[in-house]
C-alpha cells in the first residue's frame, strides 16, 4: 500500500453493492485514469463499514474522510474536488441527526465511538480479495506463531485463558470444547466452520467472511493444528455467492502461499479447506444438523450426547465453532489472553457483533464490548428510534430470543444476563421496535419463521408450533379468548421443556416474553378487541369524522372497494361491512378526517 | 464394565454403564410410555429417533425434561418418570400427535392393534386441548400396500426398516415442519419407486399409515358366487402365526384349526402352500444339480452360486438393484406361482372346471406377495393363477367376520392331493428353511444314499447372514443364508466382486424370514414372537412323518400324470419364469 499517496476505500459488502458500490468504483477507477492519478491514488474494495444505513459508504485516507450514501455519480466529484483540490464534499459527509453538524471523520461519528472492532477489525480496511493486505495487518501471523513456538496445549490453553465463549449462541467455552476435541482420539478429525447465518435480519458471518476471509481460514488452521485435525470445512449458505466467492478467491491464495496445504510454513502440519453449501434451512445452523447436512442426510437434528467433539461429521470427532469465533482466535493469539480477557464482563469476555435492524436509525453492524447496555446500543450507536417514535422493545436472539423493554435497557449486555432477563444472545440479531409494532404480531411473525424452518422430526416443535401459531393468528384476528393466554403459556412452555434441538427449545421465547412483558397488550386483543399499535388489522376500524369532512370525495374516489358513500360537500361515510382495511382512504385525506379505531 | 448407580421414581437401581433411563426403568418395572421406539432384540434392529418425545422424564437438575430412550443413565442421576412435569408435557405431547390425526378410530384398519390409539388409551386421553389445522394428504395405493400419510406421526419406523435394515432406501422424510412426512422422494407414488413391497413398514408402523391392501372383500364375493369353485392355498409359516390373532400365545401351532376355519368360510378345497413347497424343491433342486454338476464339469457358462427365488420382494430388489445378475437366481417360480400354475392347469383337469371358474386364493404371510400374484407372467389371458392373495392378518379378520370361535375349533386335514406335504415343505416358513429342503433332497440326488439326519442345525438361526459347509459325499458343498435385503446385498456385492465362492444361496427378505413376514399378526417391537414362530415351524416339521420334498407320494404322482419330470418341458413352462431388468424403470 506504500507506493499510493491516498487510498479510496470503497464498501463492497452485500449491501452495499446493492446500491451500486461495484460500478461507484468502476466510475473511480475511470476519473483517477482520466486525471492520470491512478499511479498515485488506489481505490480499494473492502468489506462491509457496517453503516449499512448510509451506504454505500466510502473512506478516503489518510485523512479519514467519511462519505455516506455515494452514487457513481458522485465518482467525477470526489476525484476532482476531494483528491485533486483536497476540498470535501460536502452532501456526502456525515450529518449528526442530534447536533445537526457534518461531521467529516468516522472516528467522530457516535456509531464508531463507543464500538471496539475485533472480529470487524478487518473489516473495511482491508480489500478482502487480496491476501497481502490481510498479511499486512498481522495475518497468519497467529498460525504463523503457534506453529514455531506453541504447543497445542499451550494454545487451546491460550484461548481458555481468554475466556472466549462461543458466538453462534450457546456460548460454549470455546478453549474447552477444543480441548475435547483433541482429547478425542480417532484417525482423523475435522474442524467445521459454521456460517449457515439464519436469523432474520442477521448478517455478522456474512460481513465477516466478505470483509475478512482470511482470518477464517487462519482460525480454522490453528484449530485443525491444536485438535490434531488437517481437514477443515465451511458450511455456508448458498445464498452468500459474495461471501463464497471472496472465500474460495482467499483458500487459492493461501494455498498459493504455502498457508494451507502440505507442510505448512514447513513445520510438517497440513491442512486444507473445503467448502460445503446449505441450502438456506435455518435448522441446519444447529451442529448436529449441520453435520448430518453436510453428510448428504436430511438436515435434521440428532440426540447429544454424543457431541459433535466426540462423534460429528463421518462419525469422527469434529470441532464446531462460528465464523465470529473464529474471527477473535487470531486477535487473541497475537495480543494474548489477557488482552482480550481485559474486555466484556466477568463471565463474558471480549466482545459482540449486532446487526442492528428495525425501527432504528442507524441500521448497521456493530461490534461493542461485552457489557455494553442494550440502551448505549440502541440510542447512542443505533441514533435511537427512527422518527422520533417512542422506544418499545428489542428482541435479541433473534428468532428464538426474546423481547426486551424499556426496564432492560441498562442491562449490561452478556450472556448470561441477557438469559437473566428472559432473553439470550443468540448469534447477535437486534431488532428494535417502537410504539406502532403490535407485541402479537411480532411474536406471530417469529411464530411463523420458526414454524416454517422447524424439520418437523420431534413432535413438540412440529405440530407444536404450528399450535401456538394458531392461537396468536385467532388472538390477531380478534377471535381470542383469555383462556388462549392461558394456553399460549402452557403448551409454550412445554414445547420449550420436551423439544429435541435448540430451535424447539428456544422457538416459544418471544411468546413468553411478550407475554410477560406486554400481558396488557395480549388483553387488549382478547377482551376489548383491540389492537393499540394498531397493527391487528381484523381489530380496527378506518371511521370518518363528520365534523372533519369537507365532503371533498378524494376518499370516495380512491377506495378500491368502494366502501364509502356521500354526497359533494357533505360528510362521507365508511361502509364497514365492505371496508378491506387497506388505508387509502386514510393516507389520501387531506384533512385528518379520517381516523383508526 | 462400570455399573451406575441411580434412583428412579425413589427406586435405587443398579444398571450397566450405557444403558438408557427407559432400560434402567425397565429392569426395575417401571414402563415408560414410548411410541417412536422400538427395540427388536437379537436382531440388531433399532428405531430410537428420539422424535415422539412421548418417553420424556424428568432428571434432578437438568434444564429440560429428557427423552428416556436415548438418554443415558449417568451415576448418581434422581430421575422422576412421573412427575406432575413429566406426566403433563407427555400428555401434551400426545395431545399435540392426536390433533394432527384423523380421529376415524371406529373405522381404521388399524383399530385395536393401534400404538397411537393405546397410548392415547393409557395416558386417559379425554379432550384433545389444543385443535387446529390437520394434514391432508393424498392416499397411495400401490398393488399390496397403502399410505393413509395423514395418519404418519414422524416415528420414522418405516424409514429405518426400509434404510438401514433393507437397504432399499425408499422411504424417508420429506418436507419441513409441520408438513414434514415420510414418504418416497418427491412424494412419488409407491409403484413409481423401487419399493419392493416386503411390507416391513407395514409390520412396524405403529398407526395405520402404512397397510397392505385389503382384498378380503374380493374373497368374500367369489365365495358368495355359486358359479366359482374357490380353492385356498396356506403358505407355512402362517400357521405358526394366525393364533396370535386369536389371543393365542405365540408359537402355537394352529394348523388344523386354520383347515377347519377355512372350511367353514366356505372354500370348496383347501389346500397347503407346502405341497408346491415340495414341488419347488423338486425343481430348484434339479436346477441345483444341473448347475452343480455342469460348474464341476468346467462349464465356463455356467454359473454358481445359484440364489433361491421363493421370494418376491427379494426378486423384485435384485430386478431394482442387481438386474446384471438376474440370470443367477433359480428359475422356479415361488411356492405360491407353482401352486397357482398347478392348481389352474392340473386341478382345473381333475375336478373338470374351467381355469375361469376356479378362484385361487393364498394365505400369505407377506404383502409382496399381492404384488406377485398380480405380475404379467403368472397370468394366462389375463386369468391369473393366483387371483387373491391375502395376509395371515386378513384371514384372522375373516374369521372374525363369520363369527368362527377360532380357539375351540376342531383339528381338521388339508384335502388331497395338493394338501398334502413334507416337513421339508414346511421349514419354507423359516430363515435357512427352503436351502435345508433343498439339502435334504439334493444330498440323496446327488450321493444316492440316504440321509441319515435329515436335520441341518448348521443352517438354522437367526444371524443375519449365515454359511455352513455340507459335506456331500466327498463335494463340500458352501452354503449361504442372508435374511433382510441389506444383508442379501452384502452376498450380492461379494458375488458381483468375484469374493462369493458359494454354491448355494438362500436369501429371504423379511428377518427371520416369512415367518417374520409383513403380512404376520402385528409384533409391536417383540421379537421374541418372531423366535417362537420359528421354533413352531421346526416342531411341526420334527412332527411329520416324511420330511424330504422327492418322497411326497402326490408330487411324485403329480410328475407321473402330468409334469413328467423336474425341469421337463411342461414343467420349465408352468414352474419356472425369467426376470426383468428394472434398473431404470418406473414400475405402474
Amino acid at each position: 500500500m506504500a507506493d499510493y499517496k491516498m487510498h479510496i476505500m470503497v464498501c463492497g459488502g452485500s449491501g452495499c453493492r446493492a446500491s451500486e458500490s461495484d460500478k461507484l468504483t468502476q466510475n473511480l477507477d475511470t476519473a483517477l485514469q482520466k486525471n492520470g492519478l491512478e499511479e498515485d491514488v488506489q481505490v480499494v474494495t473492502t468489506g462491509c463499514f457496517g453503516f449499512c444505513e448510509k451506504g454505500p459508504v466510502v473512506k478516503i485516507l489518510p485523512d479519514n474522510t467519511f462519505y455516506t450514501q455515494v452514487t457513481p455519480e458522485d465518482a467525477e466529484k470526489i476525484v476532482e474536488e476531494h483528491i485533486i483540490k483536497g476540498r470535501q464534499i460536502k452532501h456526502l459527509l456525515y450529518e449528526d441527526p442530534n447536533a445537526k453538524e457534518l461531521i467529516p471523520d468516522s472516528k467522530h461519528m457516535d456509531f464508531y465511538k463507543k464500538q471496539v472492532r475485533l472480529a470487524l477489525r478487518n473489516c473495511g480496511f482491508i480489500n478482502p480479495e487480496n491476501i497481502d493486505e490481510y498479511i499486512a495487518r498481522d495475518g497468519y501471523a497467529a498460525i504463523g506463531k503457534c506453529l514455531s513456538e506453541m504447543t497445542p496445549e499451550a494454545v487451546i490453553e491460550e484461548i481458555k485463558e481468554s475466556g472466549l465463549r462461543g458466538r453462534g449462541g450457546g456460548g460454549f467455552p470455546t478453549g474447552l470444547k477444543w480441548d475435547i476435541t483433541r482429547k478425542s482420539e480417532a484417525d482423523q478429525k475435522y474442524v467445521v466452520c459454521n456460517a449457515d447465518e439464519g436469523d432474520p435480519g442477521a448478517f455478522m458471518d456474512r460481513s465477516i467472511l466478505e470483509g475478512d476471509p482470511h482470518t477464517i481460514i487462519e482460525a480454522m488452521a490453528i484449530c485443525g493444528y491444536c485438535i490434531g485435525a488437517d481437514k477443515g470445512l465451511v458450511y455456508i449458505r448458498a445464498e452468500y455467492p459474495l461471501a463464497i466467492e471472496r472465500l474460495k478467491i482467499a483458500l487459492d491464495q493461501a494455498r498459493e502461499y504455502g498457508l494451507l496445504g502440505e507442510d505448512i510454513l514447513g513445520t510438517g502440519f497440513n491442512f486444507d479447506i473445503e467448502l460445503k453449501y446449505g441450502a438456506g434451512a435455518f435448522v441446519c445452523g444447529e451442529e448436529t444438523a449441520l453435520i448430518h447436512s453436510m453428510e448428504g442426510l436430511r438436515g435434521e437434528p440428532t440426540f447429544k450426547p454424543p457431541f459433535p467433539s466426540v462423534s460429528g461429521y463421518n462419525e469422527k470427532p469434529t470441532n464446531v465453532n462460528n465464523v465470529e469465533t473464529f474471527a477473535n482466535i487470531p486477535v487473541i493469539i497475537n495480543k494474548g489472553a489477557g488482552f482480550f480477557s481485559q474486555i466484556g464482563t466477568g463471565s463474558s469476555k471480549g466482545t459482540k457483533v449486532f446487526a442492528l435492524a428495525g425501527k432504528i436509525n442507524n441500521v448497521g453492524l456493530i461490534e461493542v464490548p461485552m457489557g455494553t447496555t442494550l440502551r448505549e446500543v440502541i440510542f447512542d450507536i443505533g441514533g435511537g428510534i427512527k422518527d422520533g417514535k417512542k422506544f418499545k422493545a428489542v428482541q435479541t436472539g433473534g428468532p428464538s430470543g426474546g423481547c426486551l423493554t424499556e426496564a432492560h435497557l441498562d442491562t449490561p449486555i452478556d450472556f448470561d444476563n441477557l438469559i437473566k432477563v428472559g432473553s439470550m444472545m443468540g448469534s447477535g440479531g437486534m431488532i428494535v421496535m417502537d410504539e406502532d409494532d403490535c407485541m402479537v404480531a411480532v411474536a406471530k411473525f417469529y411464530l411463523e419463521f420458526t414454524l416454517d424452518e422447524s424439520c418437523g422430526k420431534c413432535s413438540p416443535c412440529r405440530v407444536g408450533n404450528k399450535r401456538l401459531y394458531e392461537i396468536l393468528d385467532k388472538i390477531t384476528q380478534g377471535k381470542g379468548t383469555k383462556e388462549d393466554l392461558d394456553k399460549l403459556r402452557l403448551l409454550g412452555n412445554v414445547v420449550k421443556d420436551t423439544s429435541l434441538c435448540g430451535l424447539g427449545q428456544t422457538s416459544p421465547n418471544p411468546i413468553l416474553s411478550t407475554l410477560d412483558n406486554f400481558y396488557d397488550e395480549y388483553l387488549a386483543h382478547v377482551e376489548d378487541s383491540k389492537c393499540v399499535a394498531g397493527q391487528c388489522k381484523a381489530l380496527m376500524q378506518y371511521k370518518i369524522i363528520p365534523d372533519a369532512c369537507s365532503g371533498c370525495t378524494l376518499c370516495f374516489r380512491n377506495c378500491p372497494v368502494g366502501a364509502i358513500s356521500g354526497e359533494r360537500k357533505s360528510p362521507h361515510f365508511i361502509d364497514q361491512s365492505i371496508c378491506i382495511k387497506c388505508g387509502v382512504c386514510y393516507e389520501k385525506c387531506k384533512f385528518d378526517a379520517i381516523e383508526i379505531v | 464394565m462400570e455399573m451406575i448407580n441411580l434412583t428412579i421414581d425413589k427406586k435405587p437401581v443398579v444398571v450397566k454403564e450405557g444403558t438408557t433411563i427407559l432400560e434402567a426403568a425397565a429392569e426395575i418395572g417401571i414402563k415408560v410410555p414410548t411410541l417412536c421406539h422400538m427395540k427388536l432384540h437379537d436382531m440388531g434392529i433399532e428405531n430410537k429417533p428420539g422424535g415422539c418425545r412421548v418417553c420424556v422424564v424428568e432428571v434432578e437438575g437438568r434444564r429440560n425434561l429428557a427423552p428416556s430412550c436415548v438418554t443415558k443413565v449417568e451415576e448418581g442421576m434422581v430421575i422422576s418418570t412421573s412427575s406432575i412435569r413429566a406426566l403433563n408435557a407427555r400428555r401434551t405431547v400426545t395431545e399435540l400427535i392426536l390433533s394432527d390425526h384423523p380421529a376415524d378410530c371406529l373405522t381404521c384398519a388399524k383399530s385395536g392393534e393401534c400404538e397411537l390409539q393405546d397410548l392415547a388409551q393409557e395416558l386417559g386421553i379425554r379432550e384433545i386441548h389444543y385443535k387446529g389445522e390437520q394434514s391432508q394428504y393424498r392416499e397411495d395405493t400401490s398393488p399390496a400396500i397403502i399410505r393413509d400419510v395423514n395418519k404418519c406421526v414422524m416415528c420414522r419406523r418405516c424409514e429405518m426398516m426400509c434404510n438401514e435394515v433393507q437397504t432399499v432406501g425408499v422411504l424417508s422424510a420429506v418436507n419441513r415442519g409441520f408438513d414434514a412426512v415420510v414418504a418416497p422422494a418427491f412424494e412419488m407414488n409407491l409403484d413409481h419407486s423401487v419399493c419392493t413391497y416386503c411390507g416391513q413398514c407395514v409390520a412396524v408402523c405403529p398407526t395405520a399409515a402404512l397397510t397392505e391392501v385389503d382384498h378380503t372383500g374380493a374373497v368374500i364375493r367369489a365365495l358368495s358366487d355359486p358359479s366359482k369353485t374357490v380353492i385356498v392355498q396356506t403358505a407355512p409359516a402362517v400357521r405358526a402365526a394366525l393364533g396370535e390373532e386369536f389371543n393365542m400365545e405365540a408359537g402355537n401351532l394352529v394348523t388344523g384349526k386354520m383347515v377347519s376355519a377355512l372350511r367353514q368360510l366356505g372354500f370348496d378345497y383347501i389346500f397347503d402352500t407346502d405341497f408346491a413347497a415340495d414341488l419347488t424343491i423338486m425343481e430348484e433342486g434339479t436346477e441345483l444339480l444341473n448347475r452343480l454338476s455342469k460348474h464341476l464339469n468346467g462349464d465356463k457358462d455356467v454359473k454358481l452360486p445359484i440364489l433361491t427365488s421363493c421370494c418376491p420382494a427379494w426378486v423384485k430388489f435384485f430386478e431394482h438393484q442387481f438386474p446384471d445378475m438376474k440370470e443367477i437366481p433359480s428359475t422356479a417360480r415361488s411356492p405360491q406361482q407353482m401352486f397357482g400354475a398347478i392348481a389352474k392347469n392340473y386341478f382345473t383337469e381333475k375336478i373338470n372346471v374351467k381355469r375361469e371358474d376356479l378362484v385361487v386364493v393364498s394365505i400369505m404371510p407377506c404383502v409382496a406377495k399381492k404384488y406377485e400374484s398380480a405380475r404379467d407372467e403368472f397370468a394366462h389371458e389375463g386369468n391369473p393363477d393366483v387371483d387373491y392373495a391375502i395376509t395371515t392378518r386378513e384371514l384372522a379378520s375373516l374369521i372374525k367376520l363369520a363369527n368362527i370361535e377360532f380357539k375351540s375349533l376342531p383339528e381338521e386335514d388339508f384335502d388331497q392331493p395338493l394338501g398334502e406335504s413334507t416337513g421339508a415343505g414346511v421349514i419354507f416358513g423359516a430363515t435357512g428353511g427352503v436351502i435345508e429342503a433343498a439339502v435334504r433332497t439334493a444330498y440323496e440326488v446327488y450321493t444316492g444314499k440316504g440321509l441319515e439326519k435329515v436335520d441341518f442345525e448348521e443352517l438354522r438361526g437367526m444371524e443375519g447372514i449365515r454359511e455352513a459347509t455340507i459335506d456331500f459325499d466327498g463335494l463340500d458343498l458352501r452354503i449361504g443364508i442372508a435374511h433382510g435385503l441389506g444383508n442379501a446385498r452384502k452376498l450380492l456385492e461379494d458375488i458381483r466382486s468375484g469374493k462369493s465362492n458359494f454354491h448355494a444361496i438362500e436369501i429371504m427378505s423379511c428377518p427371520g424370514g416369512c415367518i417374520g413376514g409383513g403380512g404376520q399378526p402385528y409384533h409391536h417391537g417383540d421379537a421374541s414372537v418372531i423366535r417362537k414362530r420359528m421354533e413352531a415351524i421346526y416342531r411341526e416339521d420334527a412332527n411329520k412323518t416324511i420330511r424330504k420334498s422327492h418322497e411326497n407320494p402326490y408330487i411324485l404322482k403329480l410328475y407321473e400324470e402330468f409334469l413328467g419330470e423336474p425341469m421337463s418341458e411342461k414343467a420349465h413352462h408352468l414352474l419356472h419364469t425369467a426376470y426383468f431388468d428394472r434398473s431404470n424403470k418406473i414400475e405402474s
